[in-house]
């Protein structure tokens, strides 16, 4: 059974690289995983013949900077406005959701939010993020996701 | 949206972040009674800069550069670029590079175009808030709607090493130029693209267009044998025809309070439109024969007037593109050398080419040591800005005994027909200098 590990992102976007930083930290890590700029239509390609993905992406909920949110589909989807600071209006979220639409998503579809703090062009990550970053790396490669089995290596 | 009651009689229609647009911009309508008193596109996209940060830079760099101005229409870009450059340097193309232009040109044209007739303009027609409450009902048409826009995405790739901010093109032609094998792979899926794209004619053919027509005036690239792409004089519908060196004499920019954006008008005219209805006015004999028998199939002949009718107009340009891709892989042998070999000289060279969404104006200058110090980019959006403006103070009115959600509805929809990239269009900076 397919499974994917994808990281979206900006890299020069603060915050918003958290999902490509991630992508890098469990390729050290021995895992697959791929980097992806966050275009919502593209997702869908990822999702064709794929059982299993696991998606790390920047998030923005007002929650403290570093927190790590998971949603697990089809029983909840991040809210648009939640993930990741792209200017673009077809995103991760709208991709997900038009998945949803078509009836096309993942059987099990494991979502990581990491909070951003500032999404400013060419700034570094913050801290929080680098250490949440890590967090999450650890937990999917550890499998803790998807199907509590370990990462494909 | 928000509809703010003010004095006796007076309605606005505020849209604070205009949907299905690429880019942050505003609408506000002021109304009293059936008369529209104020209309402003507010544009508050971050100035962009790019004309300033090009300049010191050596030319080698600004298509990759300019490639980053825009997700959508990366290629247009560097096409501008390349082309202006080669005329300040000189450089003669050879024949084959010029095909894999328009190429990738094809490529870009049927991914932004597919993107736009289904996922941000369709909805506006068939009364759904997105293309994702539209896939419920319309799942198929979805569905062919992303496989076509993917094999532009394919086309985009194979030419530029990747979709989005290619990196193949040069000043001179390509850093690597494709072998025929490659091209042949891509055969298949755009012959595919090629009938879905008639499709799409069929399906756009059959939506509800508003009763409005404009007197524009039409502006586009314009090439003796070739629906444009890549090279020809600029002309108009109004006497316009020059060569793009001639551009800054017939076409001004001008700073609005409201917009980041500049507003582009001709010169002791006035606002002017470009984009697919444009080229399909001003190029309509140039379009392949199968593409022209689908617009007439759909009852779309020239001089087209209804703005509304781009959706349709960009179906026909993609059966254009798909098959004009389709001949160009037919005839390609690769180019004895991908690029041409370049003698730096000081010159300044202008181009315009044809982005999706209309003409795309560059021009440099650039120094003894191949380093630029001028750089001028005029993109379709700011060129349309005004033009879309004009045509909310005539359309409005007709929608003033609706209620304000249904004008507010019809009025993005009216923007949207020009299919806006405002993030291309910032690059204005308003700068302030206090002395005492």
């Amino acid at each position: 059974m397919k499974r994917l590990i994808i990281g979206c992102g900006n890299p020069d976007r603060g915050d918003d690289a958290a999902g490509l930083l991630a992508a890098r930290r469990l390729r050290e890590l021995g895992c697959q995983a791929v980097e992806y700029t966050g275009e919502g239509t593209g997702l869908l390609d990822f999702f064709e013949g794929t059982a299993e993905v696991v998606l790390v992406d920047a998030a923005v909920t007002g929650a403290a900077p570093g927190t790590v949110h998971v949603w697990e589909s089809p029983s909840a989807l991040p809210q648009r406005e939640m993930l990741g600071g792209s200017t673009h209006h077809f995103g991760i979220a709208e991709g997900l959701r038009l998945a949803a639409a078509l009836g096309c998503l993942p059987q099990k579809l494991v979502i990581y939010g990491i909070e951003g703090r500032s999404f400013g062009i060419g700034e570094a990550p913050s801290p929080e993020v680098i250490r949440a970053v890590e967090e999450v790396a650890r937990r999917i490669a550890s499998g803790h996701a998807p199907s509590g089995g370990p990462c494909a290596r | 949206m928000n509809v703010t009651p003010t004095a006796k009689g007076t309605r606005t229609v505020k849209v604070d972040m205009l949907a299905r647009v690429e880019g942050e911009g505003g609408l506000l309508i002021r109304m009293k009674g059936d008369r529209v008193q104020e209309v402003k596109l507010n544009i508050f996209e971050p100035p962009r800069l790019f004309e300033g940060f090009l300049r010191g830079r050596h030319f080698s760099e600004v298509p990759d550069i300019t490639a980053r101005i825009c997700g959508i229409c990366p290629i247009a870009y560097q096409m501008s670029s390349v082309h202006a450059l080669e005329r300040a340097l000189g450089v003669q193309i050879d024949p084959a590079v010029r095909l894999l232009r328009r190429l990738f040109y094809c490529g870009e044209w049927i991914e932004s175009h597919a993107l736009h007739v289904y996922m941000l303009h369709a909805p506006d027609f068939l009364g759904y808030q997105d293309v994702i409450e539209m896939a419920a009902e319309h799942r198929e048409t979805v569905e062919k709607a992303l496989r076509l826009k993917k094999i532009g995405n394919e086309l985009v790739a194979l030419m530029g090493g990747r979709e989005i901010h290619p990196v193949s093109a040069a000043v001179g032609g390509f850093y690597k130029a494709p072998r025929k094998r490659d091209l042949e792979a891509i055969r298949e899926p755009l012959r595919w693209a090629l009938d879905a794209s008639l499709e799409t004619v069929r399906f756009t053919a059959g939506l509800a267009f508003p009763d409005f027509e404009q007197d524009y005036e039409f502006v586009s690239v314009s090439h003796p044998d070739e629906y444009p792409f890549n090279e020809g004089r600029i002309v108009s519908n109004r006497g316009i025809d020059i060569d793009a060196a001639e551009f800054e004499e017939h076409f001004i920019e001008q700073h609005v309070k409201h917009s980041t954006s500049l507003h582009a008008v001709v010169r002791e005219r006035g606002s002017y439109l470009v984009g697919p209805l444009a080229r399909f006015n001003l190029n309509y004999e140039k379009l392949t024969p199968l593409a022209r028998q689908a617009a007439a199939d759909a009852g779309l002949a020239p001089p087209c007037r209804n703005p509304f009718k781009s959706i349709l107009v960009r179906a026909v340009e993609l059966v254009f593109a798909c098959e004009e891709a389709l001949r160009i892989i037919d005839e390609y042998e690769p180019p004895a050398a991908p690029r041409a070999t370049i003698e730096v000289r000081a010159g300044t060279g202008a181009a315009a080419t044809e982005a999706p969404r209309g003409l795309l104006y560059h021009r440099y200058s650039v120094d003894s040591d191949g380093l630029v110090t001028a750089a001028r980019i005029v993109p379709p959006t700011s060129q349309n800005l005004k033009r879309m403006e004009d045509d909310l103070w005539r359309f409005v009115p007709q929608l003033a005994s609706q209620p304000v959600e249904e004008i507010t509805w019809r009025a993005e929809q009216a923007i949207r027909n020009y299919d806006p990239c405002i993030s291309c269009s910032c690059h204005f900076l308003k700068v302030k200098i206090e002395r005492e």
